[in-house]
């Protein structure tokens, strides 16, 4: 083992720099991060830019614009292994909504000289575009996984994540369920855990900022919310394109239900 | 770092490839000529993300949970004045009740404590005690960056009261919020919220001691929400220090997001006046009478320290402007949360309808204004977001430009050691930015 400490870079690509904030939020656990790693390249905390290779790369933000596209080759070559962390990484994002627009359109509507920009048709996740040795889904990333998956990738153990549905962390929580109890669309059972259950514990449905879980029946709930409660396919839509609409199984429901709302 | 020498006649050029301890991504190019500033660029190349353009189509409701995606630092500022401007869309901002306002501010203080004070000592307290990053700086000053660690905790904590997470918190919904804390949890955080109050009281008059803050005065044009009887946060008719006084409503028709030729920049300014400037600094000159008794001790102090009494006209000085602004959030969260009784409604009733709605409220960067127009159904119909640091962009490269000419005779790399200082002393959250993506200005 050498004495070096291993080297950490955290990288930004099109994002809102929500998960790099969580790694600053584990305010007194990032001190003792700090004393166990060397921040070899972080851009947002500090000037000093150590030369590459490092030990593990955090890649924050979808790949949106030419040059994007070029830097996430050269993040992967110099990192032994490579993180996309949140939902921007893992799926595109919140602005992967421009994949099933017209990017013209968009940019004639958000700038007076659309032409002077340089940007992509679409927003997609790192791991469409390189090799990733991991994924850590949310919007934002919880910290705490952060933890766990730094934790592990320095002692090479496997980062213990679950992948099951939000409904038995929530259940397990004693969360009155949102769905049955007061029928709101919750998108709970198809959703991936990790955020704590925070919605129903607000009284609120979730709106699956974790993504799709392992396998989910995206159907059968579709069915119970259009039925039961009475949503219309545009509402299932919306509901699946959010800040991990372009993920499968999610992106594959949601154009599902779009051809439903016109007409099919 | 990435200090390039191009010796070219007696033309140089100083690049800052990336910008560092900034929220987002920006670079700085300045190009002198025998010590006279000749070019200032400063560039955002923040990808587009096209916020406004997604927007439409989406339910009413869905709106604050969208755009606080626009910035990770700040998603509270965001939620806010999406909420206000669509209740005003809705015909139903009268209505709100004063309990929930309440609720409002103590999440606004809660944004405030955790952005100022990630910035203060994260961020910007590096460059005037010389260090490369509070990474470094905490080897010498350990106990100055453990005690901000812990009041920065504070603030996420108040935003989780109220919102389950710090970051794209969930409890906010238009018309107020899904779900009012229950008494205990509330009695549960006021010791600690007191308690980091009385600490950042006395952490500022110890850095009012030791931070040398370096002389650029210029007369900006402040602008910030100016309410009657509270220091602003979410309501109040927007006025300058040079008689701008408009409704919130008309603050869009005021202001121009200009494109500059041969540069791809969106900038805001007050039309027929130009550049003006956002943030704790305008707010502390036009509000200071309305702050907490607690934080107007300090303010006083603080201004003996360093000989300046307000109004302060040196971009350096909103570093003490965020303290003082993070010690009237401590103590007016300490206020709401000591007489905190759970209201009797946590949100008012929505009927949607088409509408038209503007409003801003005071991201800790200074004004983010929305303005949306909806459909018989509530859907989004069109959008409009003026981020602060759009708004702060044309002051920043003018301060840029003063700034140049006195270090002229430094080296490339102290140079653009200190026109990085400069630029963070407004806190640029460069991902709030969704407008603009290059700024060039030639000064002649």
């Amino acid at each position: 083992m050498p004495s070096a400490p291993p080297k950490v870079a955290v990288y930004k690509f099109s994002s809102c720099d929500g998960c790099q904030l969580q790694l600053l939020n584990l305010e007194t656990k990032l001190l003792e991060l700090v004393g166990a790693v060397e921040i070899a390249y972080f851009l947002e905390a500090r000037r000093r830019v150590l030369p590459p290779p490092y030990d593990v790369g955090l890649v924050e933000g979808s790949v949106s614009t030419p040059e994007e596209e070029d830097r996430i080759q050269q993040v992967r070559r110099d990192c032994k292994y490579l993180v996309a962390i949140g939902a921007c990484a893992t799926s595109g994002g919140i602005q992967a909504l421009r994949n099933w627009a017209n990017v013209e359109e968009y940019a004639r509507y958000v700038y007076a000289k659309p032409e002077y920009l340089s940007t992509l048709e679409t927003a997609s996740p790192v791991a469409s575009h390189v090799f990733i040795d991991f994924e850590l889904r949310g919007c934002p990333v919880n910290q705490y996984q952060l933890l766990e998956l730094v934790s592990a990738l320095l002692t090479g153990r496997k980062p213990n994540i679950s992948t099951h549905s939000l409904c038995i962390e929530c259940k397990r929580l004693g969360n009155t369920c949102v769905l049955v109890a007061q029928g709101k669309p919750c998108l709970g059972p198809i959703t991936q855990v990790g955020c704590g259950a925070l919605c129903p514990k607000f009284n609120r449905a979730c709106y699956g900022c974790f993504g799709p879980m392992e396998q989910p029946n995206i159907p059968s709930l579709g069915q119970w919310f259009t039925e039961r409660l009475g949503h219309t396919p545009r509402d299932m839509k919306r509901m699946l394109r959010l800040f991990n609409g372009y993920l499968e199984p999610f992106k594959q429901a949601s154009e599902h239900y779009e051809r439903k709302e016109k007409g099919g | 770092m990435n200090a390039a020498k191009k010796k070219n006649d007696d033309v140089r050029t100083i690049q800052v490839k990336a910008l560092a301890r900034v929220e987002g991504e920006g670079a700085l190019n300045l190009t002198m000529r025998g010590g006279k500033v000749e070019n200032v660029e400063f560039k955002i190349y923040e990808p587009p993300r096209f916020y406004e353009a997604f927007l439409r189509g989406r339910g009413y409701e869905e709106v604050p949970d969208i755009t606080a995606r626009i910035c990770g630092i700040c998603p509270v500022a965001y939620q806010m004045s999406s909420c206000h401007a669509l209740e005003k869309a809705m015909g139903v901002f009268e209505q709100v009740d004063p309990a929930i306002r309440s609720l409002r501010n103590l999440l606004y203080c809660g944004e405030w404590i955790e952005s100022h004070v990630l910035h203060m000592f994260m961020l910007h307290l590096p460059d005037f005690l010389g260090y490369e990053s509070a990474i470094s700086m905490a080897q010498d000053h350990g106990a100055i960056v453990k005690r901000s660690l812990r009041i920065k905790k504070s603030g996420n904590d108040l935003v989780e009261l109220l919102g389950g997470r710090a970051v794209h918190p969930v409890g906010v919904c238009v018309g107020g919020f899904y779900r009012a804390p229950r008494p205990s949890e509330a009695a549960a955080l006021l010791p600690e919220i007191q308690s980091c109050r009385d600490d950042l009281c006395d952490l500022m008059l110890e850095l009012a001691g030791i931070v040398q803050f370096p002389k650029l005065e210029r007369d900006y044009e402040f602008v910030a929400l100016c309410p009657d009887d509270e220091y602003p946060m979410n309501l109040g008719r927007i006025k300058s220090n040079k008689g701008l006084n408009v409704a919130q409503e008309e603050f869009g028709t005021v202001t121009q997001e200009q494109q500059v030729e041969h540069s791809t920049a969106l900038h805001a300014v007050l039309k027929a006046r130009g550049a003006y400037a956002v943030g704790p600094l305008a707010r502390l000159n036009l509000n200071a009478e309305k702050l907490h008794p607690r934080s107007a001790e300090v303010l006083q102090a603080v201004a003996k320290a360093i000989k300046q009494p307000l109004p302060w006209r040196n971009s350096y000085l909103a570093f003490l402007a965020r303290g003082i602004e993070s010690v009237h959030a401590l103590a007016l969260a300490a206020d709401l949360l000591g007489n905190y009784t759970p209201p009797v409604r946590s949100r008012i009733p929505i009927t949607p309808r088409s509408g038209i709605g503007g409003h801003g409220t005071e991201a800790p960067r200074g004004i983010c204004w929305h303005e949306y127009r909806t459909e018989t159904d509530g859907t989004i119909a069109s959008a409009r977001i003026m981020a602060p640091t759009s708004q702060n962009q044309k002051t920043i490269e003018e301060d840029l430009c003063q700034l140049a000419e006195q270090v002229a005779a430094l080296s490339d790399e102290e140079t653009a050691m200190r026109c990085e200082h400069l630029i963070r002393n407004y806190d640029p959250c460069i991902s709030c930015s969704t407008h603009f993506l290059k700024l060039t200005r030639t000064n002649v």
